[in-house]
């Protein structure tokens, strides 16, 4: 400022002086501006990439979990062995030894392998499962005894990753399990078309295993299911209706701002606490069983309460005051007002909020580590008191384990848990751009 | 025009210097009174002993420069200063007898016999049917569809606005223009058969066109209701009503017929404001 004033008065030359100081100030802000989108940008690619790296590393690895290698068997399903007394009574079908039909099938096609230790490792290739597979053959049609059925059966883990190339037999023998006379088997299945990779619905339907190639999350995803709905149905309601009092009706004085800033740093409590506060309150002291969903909701219902508060209350001070005047004016009560104005206003936002909320839930383990979710449980759960485990804690588990395939699994598990994500994350946005303002 | 009003003073009770208002008896035709009418906002005092009688079955206009407790003054009438946390009203408003700020008053009740009409338009984002049957719907006062039918009906007919929107009553009412939807909010108030309608400065979101229509309205519905207005513009005031009053810093200045004070203001600011000098 005082250069302009000084070159006011004298005029002329520096007239031009002062253009080109303009100029160059100009200049300099457009630069600046210019600079400041680059750094935006650049935080974005950054942000872009380190996600695009996450989802196609775990993308990479995971995806041949989607499908299974099969074994194809020639079973010939023994009378003798199934039912001896040929009356097809179920419970002499289901506890009948199907283990021995399939051995028998690989024995007779490969009958040159003759010590005890090679015919057992033979029978090896196929899943110690299969006889499950067999069973569930003959119970649903008890027709096939007596016959010769060609069947597809699970194959182990190990010539399930030979076969999807997690290893070559470039590797030296004494580094894997799969030794070169199963290398050599395998040849020979695969020469004969005996081997197959098929969608892998084990995946998808059955509990966790100590074989990786009969462990599913099926039972992980319902369990989620389980606590998810009692979270539902404990904080939604609740946080809903605490917003409401303290946004709409509560006086506002010292123990309102109290209440406040609870409400807000309880949002930062880290999750673990509230493991604990679980295991001490539903466990130690009201006696609730270990590991069931229904503890696990109320500690999860517990983290998410501040979340959908805090979004509840926003999306209540977001409805105009004009619409509440409006109420008012004509003579509504304060809680017509809110029943019938203010809340189906504010309801978009109280979903996206509490959306937000349940995803964050669904993907919380620390606290549930604490309450003893994370057993070994291979049983579907059949209610919310029944011992399960969530998916996140399932991955946290299989993460352990030393298996080869339980690595591809591990991702294929991480993959299903992002898209639920990703789905109640599209949801959300989804309700927003539907109701999105009215007024 | 108005030959009932009382000579503010007759009673020979000393107004502070300079306020001309309607302290001591009320005048005959008088629907609400207000005496001594003090507001706070917190520490802050809003309005001075206001002391104002307002007519039945005229317009009667509060004008003043902003900030000057017009609006607060219309907010007493029908309580809307409750929503407020920090605002206290001091004094007493009576309606036909009946004190405003009893607290065995239901303020329901009040907001049903006092409409109210705001500065922004405020349709409910429901349809126009909606809009003007949610009153009669909470108040119970209909109790058939038919009779809200006809509520709705002779709302829309009273507001001037059942013309244009005869054929689409399920449209949103946020879908109309901004002065049919102001006509859709008086409809709304009226709705709810009221005996006095308080408009918040009314127009200052309308086009000339569209504030010359609710003007129209305005006369046309002070047959049936008492009609109290806030305006920024002395035109308006000057077009539409009976009786003006005059706030300035929160003191009632000058209350007369609109003619008298139009023409012949007694007290300087008034005339000051009047023409133009400060505002």
């Amino acid at each position: 400022m005082t250069d302009m004033s000084q070159s006011e008065s004298v005029s002329g030359q520096s007239k031009s002086v002062a253009d080109a100081e303009r100029t160059r100030k100009v200049k300099k802000r457009y630069a600046a501006e210019r600079r400041f989108k680059f750094y935006g940008l650049l935080a974005i690619a950054l942000a872009l990439g380190a996600l695009t790296w996450l989802v196609v590393s775990i993308t990479a690895q995971g995806y041949t979990a989607f499908v299974q290698t099969k074994v194809e068997l020639n079973v010939y399903f023994d009378p003798q062995v199934i039912d001896p007394d040929g009356n097809r009574d179920a419970k002499i079908l289901s506890k009948a030894n199907y283990a021995a039909l399939y051995r028998k099938a690989i024995r007779q096609q490969f009958v040159d392998v003759k010590s005890r230790r090679d015919r057992r490792d033979l029978a090896r290739l196929v899943s110690s499962g299969a006889d499950l597979e067999l069973r569930r053959m003959v119970l649903s049609d008890p027709s096939v005894i007596g016959k010769r059925v060609k069947v597809w059966l699970t194959a182990s883990d190990e010539v399930d990753q030979f076969h999807k190339g997690a290893f070559t037999r470039d590797l030296p023998e004494a580094q894997r399990q799969f030794k070169d006379k199963h290398i050599g088997w395998y040849d020979e299945l695969v020469k004969n078309g005996q081997i197959e990779a098929k969608f892998n619905t084990t995946l998808f339907t059955s509990g966790t295993s100590r074989e990786p190639e009969l462990a599913g999350i099926w039972g992980a995803i319902v369990g989620s299911f389980w606590t998810m709905m009692v979270t539902l149905l404990i904080s939604f309601p609740i946080g809903v209706s605490t917003a409401v009092y303290l946004q709409e009706f509560a006086p506002k004085n010292r123990w309102t701002d109290l209440i406040e800033v609870n409400i807000n740093n309880l949002a930062a409590v880290p999750s673990i606490v509230f493991g604990l506060l679980g295991l001490a309150v539903f466990l130690n002291f009201f006696g609730l069983p270990r590991s069931a969903p229904l503890v696990g909701g109320l500690v999860l219902a517990l983290m998410t309460l501040p979340t959908i508060i805090i979004a509840t209350r926003a999306a209540l001070s977001a409805v105009p005051p004009s619409i509440r005047e409006a109420a008012l004016g004509v003579g509504a009560s304060k809680q017509q007002m809110v029943m019938h104005h203010v809340l189906p206003l504010a309801l978009p936002g109280i979903m996206t909020g509490t959306i937000i909320g349940m995803a964050q839930a669904l993907g919380e383990t620390a606290p549930l580590l604490m309450i003893g979710m994370v057993a070994f449980i291979v049983d579907i759960p059949g209610g919310p008191m029944s011992a399960s485990t969530v998916l996140p804690v399932q991955i946290f588990l299989w993460s352990d384990l030393p298996e080869r395939a339980f690595v591809e699994r591990t991702s294929a598990a991480i993959l299903v848990l992002l898209a639920f994500l990703i789905v109640m994350n599209f949801i959300a946005v989804l309700l927003r751009k539907r109701f999105e303002r009215r007024w | 025009m108005d030959t009932a009003v009382v000579e503010p003073n007759s009673d020979g009770t000393e107004a502070p210097k300079g306020v001309i208002d309607d302290r001591g008896e009320p005048m005959e035709n008088a629907k609400i009174v207000a005496r001594d009418v003090n507001v706070f906002y917190g520490e802050k005092q809003a309005l001075f002993d206001v002391n104002l009688d307002i007519p039945e079955n005229r317009v009667t206009a509060l004008i003043g420069p902003s900030g000057c407790g017009k609006s607060t003054f219309l907010r007493c009438l029908n309580r809307m200063n409750d929503v407020i946390d920090i605002c206290r009203v001091k004094g007493r408003i009576e309606i036909e007898g009946q004190d405003v700020y009893d607290p065995a008053l239901d303020v329901v009740q009040l907001r049903a016999r006092v409409g109210m009409v705001f500065q922004k338009p405020n349709p409910f984002p429901k349809s126009i049917y909606d809009n003007i049957a949610y009153g009669p719907r909470i108040h119970g006062t209909v109790t058939s569809k038919a009779e809200l039918d006809e509520v709705v009906r002779s709302s829309l007919e009273k507001s001037g606005l059942l013309k244009e929107v005869e054929d689409r009553l399920d449209e949103p009412g946020t879908s109309l223009s901004g002065g049919q939807q102001q006509r859709l909010c008086i409809a709304r108030a009226i709705a709810v058969s009221p005996d006095v309608i308080l408009m918040d400065e009314p127009c200052s979101a309308l086009d000339p066109i569209a504030t010359a229509r609710i003007e129209e309205l305005i006369e046309n519905l002070r047959e049936r209701y008492t009609i109290v207005i806030v305006t920024h513009s002395m035109q308006q005031a000057a077009r539409v009503s009976q009786r003006t009053a005059f706030f300035h810093l929160g003191n009632l200045v000058e209350v007369d017929d609109t003619e008298q004070m139009f023409t012949n203001p007694r007290d300087e600011r008034t005339q000051g404001y009047i023409t133009g000098r400060y505002g």
